[in-house]
């Protein structure tokens, strides 16, 4: 199935593109923009947003896999993010982590974005959520806990329908 | 009658201002600036070009003459120190009257750091030596250290830097990350990602010296993973220069992959063949067999570059049906095989039997000056009528002529071929077919695809093909001498733009095949009773008087990048 883009998202791509003086500097942007309508950026997304911009596919291709926020696929439902930066490592985040992953079956020790085979659940590692004082910190979704326990993440995750 | 030689097309580039830095003690005077590598603008001299100029070797991976700068492997890091200032901007002076170097805190980068007056670069301090050692452990971490098995090993800079800075012993106790080994890249390389140092010499050369944007670092820190986008084949017709610019063994040629160890090879300087542009380039060969060719540097040619399909075109050196033998044929009826002197005896009492006008010659635009010039005198002797067989296709902006014929030039100085090589075939296949072209002496042509066909080519009296590999022609011919490859003796071209370039033997010939010159030389002193040299230098100085295009040259002279004439309008 060919890709294409909804009339209000490449609109909003033309106007974030008329905000540099050069076409490429809009490339995160869009990436952006791209992942928020379709909730990952495929390929084909690559190869449309390199030919808007007038790259070669890999440029983007490269900024696609250099920031982790980026998905090369689909999420889960539910998106759940553990911090691992120093202090929640230091506050048990490593642990919560292993934990969260067991309970939904997934490996912990597998770089990126890790989904359950029914899709229901996300489990991602991340870097620094910026609130160090209250580690370990996570987040479901868009809301956001802090002093995260084994039995805080069962609560959490189980009020996810 | 000499008319001028110039070494270099370009006039000489304005003098440039110069300033005084000091490498190790020494001091130099070097310019303020440099030619920018892509654009050829001046750009501020840096510390590594100053290091260079004053014969200091600076280690480096990332860093390329001829590439941008990028500044990412920091093996080349180097302290220095700059003139100190007092508070009135005026230099601070040491007892002896000599300025105060202020030693800076921190290292630089000499491949990205710009020099300034009296600057002093350290390269030899304890530091500098902890810097390299350390940055060399870095870089080995997650290496696969598979040094028997790569086929960089010998031309490895990792192994080189390692000799001098590397540790006995590793540190790392923890896993390595595991990247992918075996890619296909395209349709020539194969890429082991564990041993690429992220240097991005192949990313910088693809995307600004080949003009093709298509590789790239994907992933983050250490799983940084040099690619090309996915299911798009790094495809253009210079890929395999990226493999020699890769400092380590993670881009390897497909056709040289684990088929010789580097330092069995012997490399001989040569040039390609295979269009006029007459890249300069190195042979690597071993026990009479060639196994590669790579790019020789030669700014007023090939800068450090060739194409792919140049470098590639040598499998036909080797091929199992090369001509060995010196054959008198009756064809159609057989034939056997005889010596160089009964061949030269019986081809010379045929050509001094013939009747003035009554013989031709087709000289292939592939031989040497040398070869072309013993020919035409010849043809002068004989009044012959003379051609080349022209090969024109689509040459691109880089490198590529369209003119894929190496010595198109040196067919037109000496007067084998007229200013519109192939323009007499025609006239020499109507004489054939007249009856008033009698003998025929073809080199390094099948006649038969280029309008003498096998028809005519059955009406005459004497046919004579020297050839390197059989083809019809030499199926027909009376007499066929087992020609060599310009691998196998020494020689000169004339390239698209003038350039003369020598070019020395790296194997020796198949069988009783010998160098054209060799035979030509007896065949020119049985015909005009003149020898007139006695080795291939002799022939070339000799040429070098006869030929006005090249008064002046002499094969000394040539040196090892050649010389540009000017030539005729
Ligand atoms: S493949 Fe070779 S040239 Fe390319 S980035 Fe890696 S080490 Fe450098
Ligand atoms: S550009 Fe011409 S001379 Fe140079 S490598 Fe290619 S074919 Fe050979
Ligand atoms: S370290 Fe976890 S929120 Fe900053
Ligand atoms: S050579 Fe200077 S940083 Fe790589």
């Amino acid at each position: 199935m060919a890709f294409s883009v909804p009339a209000n998202l490449e609109a909003e791509i033309t106007e974030l593109i008329s905000h540099y003086p050069q076409k490429r500097s809009a490339s995160l942007m869009i990436l952006h923009a791209v992942q928020e309508h379709f909730g990952w950026i495929s390929q084909e997304a690559v190869e449309w947003i390199a030919a808007r911009l007038e790259l070669q596919p890999i440029n983007v291709y490269e900024l696609v896999t250099f920031y982790p926020m980026f998905r090369r696929e689909p999420a889960g439902k539910h998106v759940v993010k553990v911090c691992r930066t120093l202090s929640c490592a230091l506050g048990g985040s490593h642990e919560l982590h292993g934990h969260v992953c067991q309970k939904l079956g997934l490996d912990a020790h597998a770089h990126g974005l890790q989904t359950t085979a029914d899709g229901k659940f996300s489990v991602e590692f991340v870097e620094c959520l910026a609130s160090c004082g209250t580690a370990p910190v996570m987040m479901c979704n868009e809301d956001f806990h802090q002093a995260v326990t084994a039995a805080k993440a069962d609560e959490i995750l189980g009020k996810c329908a | 009658m000499s008319a001028p030689v110039a070494t270099e097309p370009k006039p000489a580039p304005p003098a440039v201002e110069t300033l005084k830095v000091k490498v190790d003690g020494l001091e130099i005077a070097v310019p303020k600036t440099m030619p920018d590598p892509l654009t050829g603008k001046p750009v501020p001299t840096t510390m590594i070009q100053a290091c260079t100029l004053a014969r200091t070797d600076v280690p480096h991976y990332c860093y390329h003459p001829k590439l941008p700068v990028a500044g990412n492997c920091r093996m080349c890091l180097v302290e220095f120190g700059t003139p100190a200032m007092g508070p009135d901007r005026k230099p601070v002076l040491n007892p002896d009257g000599t300025p105060k170097i202020a030693k800076s805190p921190r290292p630089a980068i000499a491949c990205a750091t710009p020099i300034s007056p009296g600057m002093e670069i350290y390269t030899t301090t304890p530091g500098v030596k902890a810097m390299r050692e350390g940055v060399l452990e870095f870089l080995l971490i997650n290496h696969p250290l598979d040094c028997p098995i790569c086929d960089q090993a010998g031309e490895c800079k990792l192994q080189e830097y390692s000799v001098d800075y590397g540790q006995a012993t590793s540190r790392f106790v923890e896993p390595k990350v595991h990247k992918p080994k075996q890619v296909d890249l395209g349709p020539r390389i194969v890429l082991d990602d564990e041993r690429c140092i992220l240097c991005t010499r192949c990313i910088r050369f693809t995307k600004d010296i080949a003009g093709d944007d298509a590789l790239g670092i994907v992933n983050r820190g250490s799983y940084n993973t040099l690619s090309a986008y996915p299911g798009k084949a790094f495809d253009n017709n210079y890929t395999l220069n990226t493999v020699d610019l890769c400092p380590v063994g993670a881009l390897t040629s497909k056709d040289f992959r684990f088929q010789m160890r580097v330092w069995f090879l012997k490399e001989t300087k040569s040039v390609c063949t295979s269009c006029a542009t007459g890249c300069n380039i190195v042979i690597g060969a071993r026990e009479e067999k060639v196994y590669r060719y790579e790019p020789r540097e030669n700014d007023a040619v090939n800068s450090s570059w060739m194409c792919d399909s140049g470098r590639l075109n040598y499998k036909w050196i080797g091929a199992e049906n090369r001509l060995t033998e010196i054959r008198r044929q009756n064809p159609g009826a057989g034939g056997e095989k005889i010596t160089w002197t009964t061949a030269a005896k019986e081809i010379a009492d045929r050509l001094l039997a013939a009747k003035p006008g009554t013989v031709a010659i087709v000289a292939s635009a592939r031989q040497t000056n040398e070869e072309l010039f013993l020919l035409s005198q010849l043809a002068k002797k004989l009044n012959a009528l003379t051609d080349s067989v022209p090969r024109i296709q689509i040459g691109d902006k880089l490198l590529l002529s369209a003119d894929r014929n190496p010595n198109s030039n040196g067919a037109k100085l000496t007067g084998i071929a007229p200013a519109q090589l192939g323009s007499n075939l025609r006239k020499i296949a109507e004489g054939i077919g007249k009856g008033t072209i009698k003998t025929l002496l073809v080199f390094g042509e099948d006649v038969t695809r280029h309008g003498i066909g096998a028809d005519l080519l059955a009406k005459l009296d004497t046919l004579v093909a020297s050839e390197i590999l059989p083809n019809q022609t030499t199926k027909l011919a009376h007499y066929v001498l087992p020609g060599c490859a310009h691998a196998e003796k020494r020689g000169t071209f004339t390239n698209g733009k003038g350039r003369v370039q020598k070019f020395m033997k790296a194997v020796e010939p198949r069988g009783d095949a010998r160098p054209e010159g060799e035979f030509l030389h007896e065949l020119v002193a049985a015909v005009n009773g003149n020898p007139g040299f006695t080795s291939i230098e002799g022939l070339f100085n000799w040429m070098a008087r006869e030929i006005p295009a090249f008064n002046g040259l002499t094969w000394g002279g040539l040196g090892d990048t050649g010389v540009t004439i000017v030539l005729p309008s």
